[in-house]
């Protein structure tokens, strides 16, 4: 292997490794269906998925995109709620000490659980897929926002507050800035988080959504469209996530300085 | 004269209760002085510091600054610790802005004033010797080059009172007598009150006018000396036996300090 630093792959070899490694996961699979003749109905191999990816690639892309949209709609209540939330618990102990406990509480619960709730408050439709989303994404988001403006350094807070500074421009100038960091690395988890969520809902409540889809091709038993529908979530999970990773990385480029994992 | 900074039987225990960081405290320091406090670690210096700034409240006794008594943070002080805290997602120049931020009167003119303020700013660094650095991020900057933008910082909107918290204790000797020729020319040119707190005696012989020796742990004064070194001092007068005396002098304070501790 040629690489600048010894002992370290090289640029190259890191940007192709995770195609090599997902065309070789795919091709294991496919020889190995082959090989010991698994049925289709049992495990489909890739090229069957595949088959079945484009046979139904209007109902997919359709179903896809209501995900997506029900996604983004539950997580950007989330961010918003959160991000006022997480302020108010960093910024003040005793808001803290009262809501923590009950926000953990509530995090604990299953969230598949809530559906029904939410089905009879608001009937099949698209309000138990955002809200799902929403209630299972937005906790991360408060956690890391508040540890954000809870750990800012007591001499900064001293040099502040010497300054006459009042305890909002304290959060305006420091706290938040500082929480930035915590708060974009929070994003990329509360999004999977959303998704899960919304598909969860679609699955057990909706007419529409690839969780839908899959609810009715598991009824119709069938599996290579299942699976087709497995893959699909998979690349928009990868697509949603990579988002955020960029705008992590756009937006908060002075945290990242270390060379730590190169 | 009526001292600018005094503390009278200061007594004072964190979270108000236990046994006090600092008991009967008593110093006073005159307009324009640089006095320097010196004494073991965990004695009570940076305590001392926040009761000055109003950081912190005594339990007993009185503070009194710019003849006003203490009863909330001062807003004439500019604080410099050992660590330079400057802010990591702004630049140099906007770290040194930060105060304008906040302190009346620049607070509501910052935003129409920029460019006067901004002159301000980089006539400072370049009187610290950072020229044409603040447009850097600190962590693309030296300690001791962070440091003195932790200097600028606390001095940008002219307090009357500076506040020193061992600001050099983390850099090498070179760069530390570098420093205190940039403190010692920064206090000849303002009128500005300078507290330093500092464990190096030479530092704080070679700058104050006044200095004064903790106990251990509850601090309180065991001594108080004056030097009277003629200003404006070189680096050299540090080498003389008269400053050497001053020194050892000290060290004996701080010594019977700690072993009656
Ligand atoms: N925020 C705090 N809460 C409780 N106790 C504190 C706090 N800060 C300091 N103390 C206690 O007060 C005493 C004096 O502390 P201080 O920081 O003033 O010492 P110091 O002289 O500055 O020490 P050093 O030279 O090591 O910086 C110490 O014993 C310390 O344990
Ligand atoms: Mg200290």
């Amino acid at each position: 292997m040629t690489s600048a630093v010894p002992g370290q792959p090289s640029k190259a070899v890191l940007a192709a490794a995770p195609w090599v490694f997902t065309i070789g996961f795919f091709l294991v699979w496919e020889i190995a269906c082959r090989a010991l003749a698994v049925s289709t109905f049992v495990l489909p191999p890739p090229s069957a998925i595949a088959k079945a990816m484009w046979e139904y690639r209007g109902p997919l892309a359709f179903h896809s995109a209501h995900t997506l949209w029900m996604t983004l709609a539950g997580f950007a209540l989330a961010v918003v709620t959160g991000l006022l939330l997480g302020i108010a618990l960093g910024a003040s102990k005793l808001v803290h000490a009262g809501t923590y406990p009950l926000l953990v509480a509530f995090n604990a619960i299953p969230k598949v659980a809530v559906v029904p709730i939410l089905v009879i408050w608001f009937g099949v439709g698209w309000a138990p897929a955002v809200l799902t989303a929403f209630l299972i994404s937005f906790f991360p988001i408060v956690v890391n926002v508040a540890t954000g403006l809870a750990t800012i350094e007591p001499e900064v807070e001293d040099v502040m507050r010497a300054l006459g500074a009042s305890k909002m421009d304290i959060i305006a100038k420091v706290g938040v800035p500082r929480s930035l960091p915590y708060f974009f690395g929070s994003l990329k988890v509360a999004i999977t988080l959303a998704y899960v969520g919304s598909v969860i809902a679609e699955y057990n409540a909706s007419n529409y959504g690839i969780g839908n889809l899959m609810a009715r091709a598991s009824a119709d038993f069938n599996v290579p469209l299942l699976f087709a529908a497995l893959v699909a979530l998979g690349v928009l999970g990868v697509i949603i996530y990579a988002a955020m990773a960029i705008l992590e990385r756009r937006t908060t480029g002075w945290a990242q300085r270390s060379n730590f994992a190169t | 004269m009526s001292p600018f900074v005094a503390l009278a039987g200061v007594t004072h225990a964190y979270g108000g209760s236990g046994p006090p960081a600092v008991e009967g405290m008593t110093i006073s320091v005159n307009e324009g002085e640089f006095a320097a406090i010196v004494g073991p670690s965990g004695c009570g210096k940076s305590t001392v510091m926040k009761l000055a700034t109003g950081l912190q409240f005594p339990q007993a006794g009185k503070v009194v600054v710019a003849g006003k008594e203490v009863a909330a943070p001062v807003k004439i002080s500019g604080m410099a610790f050992q660590n330079p805290t400057l802010l990591p997602w702004r630049t140099t120049l906007d770290n040194l802005l930060l105060p304008l931020e906040i302190v009346q009167p620049h607070r509501s003119r910052l935003r129409r004033h920029r460019d006067e303020y901004v002159a301000r700013a980089q006539a400072l660094l370049e009187q610290v010797g950072l020229r044409g650095m603040g447009e850097k991020f600190p962590w693309q900057l030296s300690g001791g080059m962070q440091q003195r933008a932790s200097l600028c910082r606390a001095l940008i909107h002219e307090p009357q009172l500076l506040m020193l918290d061992e600001p050099f204790g983390a850099l090498d000797a070179f760069t530390r007598e570098e420093l205190w020729c940039v403190i010692r020319d920064l206090h000849a040119s303002r009128k500005v009150t300078v507290i330093l707190v500092t464990h190096d005696l030479r530092e704080a012989v070679f700058l104050a006018d006044r200095i004064f020796c903790m106990s251990a742990r509850p601090g309180r004064i065991i001594a108080e000396r004056e030097v009277h070194l003629p200003r404006p001092r070189d680096l050299e007068v540090t080498y003389t036996s008269q400053f050497i005396d001053i020194v050892h002098e000290l060290r004996a304070h701080i010594a019977h300090a700690r072993t009656t501790a």
